[in-house]
């Protein structure tokens, strides 16, 4: 369903705050500046507080997808090395 | 010597009688829960050569040195004074202003809580009053400082304003909105209900367009009580946008409550025995600006 490409995805639902972050924080960090991480979360907690957290750490937000499946898949850009 | 003791002077001056004759648990002041290094270390040092060599903190963020001898109390009074400490209140009066370190420190701040405390504490601490009265101020919705704990707490929040043309319809504010105030409509632009939204602000922090403009402003709360009874502290007027305002409604309560307040009577009584209606008023007026 999703109309973005990208060019590295992680799942974070099997982890609990703050390793939701952390795990997709660590992904990002392999990047490159410029490629695409797609992050699927659960709904609730992790959607609420992860965009923001990555938001915070310098990276640039483009969409969040709802999974219809009770997760979302957040689509960022990596800003920086 | 004991019967010569003048406690309601001493509570005043910060000195908590303990259960050992002739002890007393100093309370210092701390405004917002910050000491200096320098205040630290001094404290340590009366703490060690006056005290037990320990201090107890506080539940309102406030620094005790227990074990004081009633014959000290003059040298350990000038002690702290030369490392910039000085004593707290007890009794009845504006006691320790509290805060969480608020948008200077805390990402989740939308006011600088610290600021603010040291502002009360500037225009009310140890003011008499027929009891005690505490303010607390607290940054944001996470509510770390149990803003409605307090005769008058203080919440800050964001008045915000949507902007469609900087918005690229991620979708991010509509989770991070707790309040279900937020929607997408066909064009994927944000719609806001602001019959659901808490001023909490997670949109504008969440926002990667930013495409929210915002306020800063502050929520208050009226007559918390959280001792032999709870109440929860009251909002009466909207949220508030400037100081001058926030200061003109803190003057009409706590003025309500010296005036109308029995000794030894908590805000939230004298509310309820008086009727809460005139206090509604008063406060309506000065928000107003009347």
């Amino acid at each position: 369903m999703a109309d973005i490409a990208f060019d590295e995805s992680v799942d974070i639902t099997d982890k609990v705050c703050p390793l939701t972050f952390v795990k997709a924080k660590v992904t990002l960090d392999e990047l490159d500046d410029g490629q695409i991480l797609a992050i699927r979360m659960n709904d609730g907690e992790p959607v609420q507080n992860v965009p923001r957290s990555i938001k915070d750490e310098g990276h640039q937000i483009l969409k969040l997808d709802d999974n219809g499946d009770g997760t979302y898949t957040l689509y960022v850009k990596k800003v920086g090395d | 010597m004991a019967e010569q003791i003048d406690y309601s002077s001493l509570k005043k001056g910060g000195f908590m009688r303990q259960k050992q004759k002739g002890f007393f648990s100093l309370r210092l002041a701390v405004v917002g829960g910050n000491l200096t290094a320098e205040n630290i270390k001094t404290i340590a040092e009366v703490a060690e050569k006056y005290g037990h060599g320990y201090v107890h903190m506080t539940s309102r963020q406030g620094v005790e040195i227990p074990f004081i001898n009633f014959n000290d109390i003059e040298e350990v009074r000038a002690k702290l004074l030369e490392g910039g400490v000085k004593p707290g209140v007890c009794g009845p009066r504006v006691r320790t202003v509290t805060a969480c370190q608020g948008s200077a420190i805390c990402p989740s701040g939308c006011i600088d809580s610290y600021e603010l405390a040291k502002e009360f504490d500037e225009r009310y601490f140890g003011r008499e009053l027929p009891h005690k009265f505490k303010f607390g101020v607290t940054g944001c919705m996470n509510n770390c400082l149990k803003s409605e704990e307090n005769d008058l707490g203080v919440k800050g929040g964001y008045i915000i304003d949507y902007k469609a043309d900087k918005c690229i319809s991620c979708g991010v504010c509509i989770k991070a909105c707790r309040e279900g105030a937020l929607s997408l409509d066909d064009n994927g632009k944000v719609v806001l209900d602001t019959s659901k939204c808490n001023n909490c602000g997670r949109c504008v922090k969440s926002c990667p367009a930013d495409s929210w403009d915002y306020e800063p402003g502050y929520i208050v709360s009226f007559g918390g009580l959280f001792g032999n009874q709870i109440y929860k502290g009251e909002q009466i007027v909207p949220i508030i946008k400037d100081k001058e305002t926030l200061f003109r409604v803190a003057d009409a309560a706590i003025d309500f409550f010296d005036k109308h307040a029995n000794a030894g009577e908590r805000f939230r009584k004298t509310l309820q025995r008086v009727g809460e209606e005139e206090f509604r008023k008063e406060i309506q007026a000065a928000y107003e600006g009347k």
